[in-house]
Formats: C-alpha cells, structure tokens, sequence
C-alpha cells in the first residue's frame, strides 16, 4: 500500500530552520531519503517552491475565481511531500517518525487510493481515454 | 495509537535484516544471530507498551541481542575456552558499535540464498531474514501451512550453521553465479505472487511487493550490477499490470483484453527507470534486463495492435540465444504470431512440441490451441485448449481455458 507523506510546517518552522545551515537540511533530508530508497519503500518525494509562487482557485462563486492569495496560514500549506510503498499503517508512522524535521513541522501522512478506486469504470469514455493521454506524457517525458 | 505487535512488526521489517547482519557478524554464525534477535523481539514485546517504543529501535534491538548472546556464553564458558574470548571480545566493543554498513546486509543476502541450501529453504530463508517476514505471514505467502514455514526456516538456519557458512561475501569467482542466485530467488518470490502456480487466486500482489521491495534494496547495495537493475525494471514493469490481470469476480484477464488505463503509469516509469539505470552501467542487458525490455514495449503501447511485436521477436530471439528454454521460444511463437501471422508460430510451436519440450504444461496446448484457431482449425483448437485445462493446477486459469474453447 501507498503513502503520501504530507510536509506541513508554522512560521516558527521556517525561521528556525533558516537558522540551520542548509548543507546541513539538505544531508539530513539526503540520508533520510537514502535509508527508504535502501529499505526499498521510496516511491518519490517533491519539495515545494514558495506559496507566493502559486495561486488560489476558489470555487465558491459561479466562476472559479483565481488570486494570487491569500493562501491561508502557514500550517494550512504544504511544502514537500514523500511517496512510500510499505506493508503496513505501522510501517508508514515508523518511517515518517524518522524524517528529520523539528518542532513547528508536522506531517499528514494519507493512505493512496489503488488501482481499485477505478475498477468499476473500466468501461468509461474517458477512462479509456485516459490511457491514451498518460500514454503520451509519459513519451513526451522521455523524449 | 499504532498497536505494539504491529509496531514491533514494522520496526523489524525496516531493522530487521541489519540487525541479523549485524549479530551475523558479531557471532559468525547466521542461525544463532535471527534466534538472538527473535530473542529481542520478544522482550520488546513486552517492554515498549511500557517504556514505548526507543529512538533508535534497531539499536535497542540489537544491544538486547547482543546481551542475550553474551548471558548465553557466559553460561557455557567453562564448558568451551573459545565461548568465553568471543564473550569477551564482543562485552569490550561498545554499545555505540551500531553502525551496520551495507556490505554486511549484502552478505545476509548472499548467504540466505546459498547454494548448500534448498531453493525452498533460500526462498523462505530471504523472506525471514533479508525481508523481514514473519513465519505466519512467510507460511500465508508461500501457501503452506505454518508449521512447514517454520520448518523450512529451522532447517535452513540449521543447514548453515551445520556447514559452518562463514559469514563473508562470496570469492569473487563465485560472485555471479551466486549474485544469479540471489536475482533467481527474488524473482522466484515475485512470479509466485505474479501468477500463483496453485490454488485459486491468480495474483498475490503481496508477495510480488515483497520481492520488488528486496529487488530495490539489492539496486541500492550493489548499482553497479545491471542485472539487478535489470530484475526490477521486470518487476516494476509486471507488476505495474496487477490491477488490469483480474475481474472482480477473481476471473484473470490477459494481456490483449486488459484496460490499459487500469495499468500504473507510475510504476511504469519507475521500470523504465530502472531500466535506463541498468543500461547507464555499459555493460548492455541480460536476460533479466532483455525481459524487462520486453516488458516495456508493452507498457508504452496503447493496444496490443500497436504494440511493437516486430521488436518484441527480436528481443526474444536475442533471450533465446542468452538463455535457451522451451519457454522463450513458445512467447517469441506468440510474438511472432502477433508480427506476422500464425502459419509462422505454429511452425516454432509444432517443432517445440516434436522435440517433446515443456511436456506435461498447459502452456503448450494453450498457445497451439490459440494458434489453431485463428487458422480456423477448430476442432484441433478445441482439443489443444481442453487439454491445456486439464493440465493447469490453477483453478482459474483452467476455467479461462474452457470458456475459450467453449467459445470456438
């Protein structure tokens, strides 16, 4: 089974860790990622830009409307995820428990939905065509 | 709040084959090392739902161990001069000795698939010390019954310890064959779970899991190996059709009728992946790495129209010079068939069959019957496809096999 790792961090977070030496972010979060890849687990992880570089769409209105903000609290966003494939709830909180984050950080970690979640539509229009489309992304990837 | 037995379960399967690696090493003796830490085990068992669970499990673990080790020798010394230096030796290293390098956890690797041992006792040896796995589950997986599991295991860790299997990697003249071992073993674990050979559920994707999963750590322990890259370039690939092989009902699917969207896009890419790793190496691709290629020209194609079959022959016939076997030969009639036409299949087919190759499996039956009725030769077919049935031990796929010969 899949796990999203979900990176969640407070102001505090941030400013703490522009305290710490970013060679020293960047061997920890290395190793980290490191041990899974060696245990076998690691998927794939993604850090995230700032927030100020995306932007908001709400669907409240009639229209979506799109703004470059306001994003919430800092503990609303998030930062950087981890993909896990492990055998069992127990072994996802044992691996999250290792990531080398401090206080103000928290993670979510979430179950991924399998295959299963679209078994049932396999006749589907677009499901079918869905194949096509992920079918030529991934050959527009690896070109 | 996470159960303990579960905790303890996860905690080993992340610690458990350095711990084992790292006792291996202490004691020389790779038997004695997984009962020290089954030992540990059981004490954190009882002790984490009242101290919780340490910062550092795996060392807790194996200074239990270690310790047990120690009261265990310490018990014997007058009996034997050698217990009590070893004894002495190991109290003098330190607690803060936990440091297990990769190179020792290869070593586990190499000796839970040694060749003094059964191909059953190396599979169930690998799934117990290099995965982790506990008898029950090894026993649910393997489809036997639990005391056979721990039979296996006994009688494997015995074997080694009677043959007194040194705790190194082997000479380097030995490597490959061995390294060929440990991929055969892997790759053993993952066709099990790919297409159970008995009972009635056609895939276990658990055990394919498994087997992916110490296909990764092996990559991660020795990158330079294309073949290992190669084996989970195979796996990835295979294992990103699990959820397109079967209906709901349980009924398998074959290639030519899957929903390709159902196929995992990711999984995919993560085969082809491994696959360019393997190639980065520059020591071009084996068997392995030639079935995973195999394997990736179906991965990418939309259809089985267009699937680039013409490709798929040569990579076969490329495997068939590498590795001889009935086998390969009978997908590369499939292959050729899809290329171009079934007159020149059957001919690969019936020459497989004169030679009285792959006697006794359904597989045979089950592509001349499919052949044969695309030539219109329908009684033939309905004879091969029946027989083919018979021959099967997987429930489902003998049904699949009626059906189509009902169908003709």
């Amino acid at each position: 089974m899949r796990y999203m790792l979900i990176m969640h961090d407070t102001d505090a977070a941030i400013a703490a860790s522009k305290e710490v030496d970013f060679e020293e972010i960047i061997n920890a979060m290395g190793a980290y990622n490191e041990s899974m890849m060696k245990a076998g687990v690691f998927l794939s992880a993604e850090g995230l830009t700032d927030a100020t570089e995306g932007f908001v769409v709400d669907f409240s209105a009639e229209r979506p409307i799109v703004t470059d903000g306001p994003y919430g609290e800092t503990h609303e966003l998030f930062n950087g995820f981890w993909i896990l494939e492990v055998s069992s709830k127990e072994e996802a909180i044992e691996w999250a428990s290792r990531a080398p984050l401090g206080p103000g950080s928290t993670l979510e970690v979430r179950r991924i939905h399998g295959d299963e979640a679209f078994a049932e539509y396999a006749d589907n229009e677009y499901v079918k065509k869905g194949a096509a489309l992920r079918e030529e992304a991934a050959r527009v990837q690896h070109k | 709040m996470p159960d303990i037995r579960r905790t303890v379960d996860a905690v080993w399967r992340i610690e458990g084959g350095r711990i084992v690696a790292t006792l291996a090493k202490m004691t020389g003796d790779v038997g004695l090392a997984e009962d020290l830490a089954q030992e540990a085990l059981v004490d954190a068992l009882t002790q984490w739902p009242e101290s919780g669970v340490p910062q550092n499990a795996g060392a807790w673990l194996t200074a239990v161990a270690k310790r047990k080790a120690i009261d265990g020798w310490r018990r014997r010394e007058r009996l034997d001069e050698r217990y009590r230096a070893i004894a002495h030796q190991l109290d003098e290293t330190g607690e803060d000795e936990w440091q297990p390098i990769d190179d020792d956890l290869l070593r586990l690797v190499f000796i839970a698939c040694h060749p003094v041992l059964s191909r059953e006792a190396q599979l169930a040896l690998t799934l117990r010390i290099v995965g982790g796995l506990s008898t029950d589950e090894i026993a649910r997986m393997l489809l036997v019954p639990v005391a056979t599991a721990q039979q296996r295991i006994v009688r494997a860790k015995k074997t080694l310890s009677a043959a007194k299997i040194p705790f190194e990697a082997p000479d380097p003249q030995e490597w490959r064959e061995r390294l060929g071992a440990v991929l055969g073993v892997i790759y053993l674990i993952f066709t099990e779970g790919y297409a159970a050979t008995s009972g009635d559920r056609w895939v276990r994707s658990e055990l394919a899991n498994e087997a992916l999963r110490l296909g990764r750590v092996l990559a991660g322990l020795l990158p330079r190996e294309p073949e290992v890259h190669g084996l989970v370039a195979l796996m990835e690939l295979q294992a990103s059709r699990f959820a397109a092989r079967v209906a709901r009902d349980g009924t398998p699917i074959l290639l030519a009728d899957q929903n390709r969207s159902l196929w995992d896009r990711a999984q995919i890419e993560r085969g082809r992946a491994a696959l360019r790793a393997a190639d980065a190496v520059g020591r071009g691709r084996a068997a392995y790495g030639l079935q995973a290629a195999i394997a990736e020209c179906h991965a990418t194609a939309s259809s089985v129209e267009e699937t680039d079959w013409q490709r798929i022959v040569l990579l076969y016939e490329a495997l068939g010079r590498l590795a001889p076997s009935p086998v390969v030969d009978l997908n590369r009639a499939v292959a050729v068939s899809m290329a171009t036409g079934p007159a020149n299949a059957l001919l690969i087919v019936d020459r497989l069959d004169s030679e009285g190759a792959l006697r006794g499996s359904y597989l045979l039956p089950s592509v001349r019957g499919e052949l044969l009725a695309q030539l219109g030769r329908v009684e033939e077919a309905r004879s091969e496809l029946l027989t083919a049935a018979g021959l099967t031990a997987n429930a489902r796929e003998s049904a699949v096999l009626r059906a189509k010969a009902d169908k003709l």
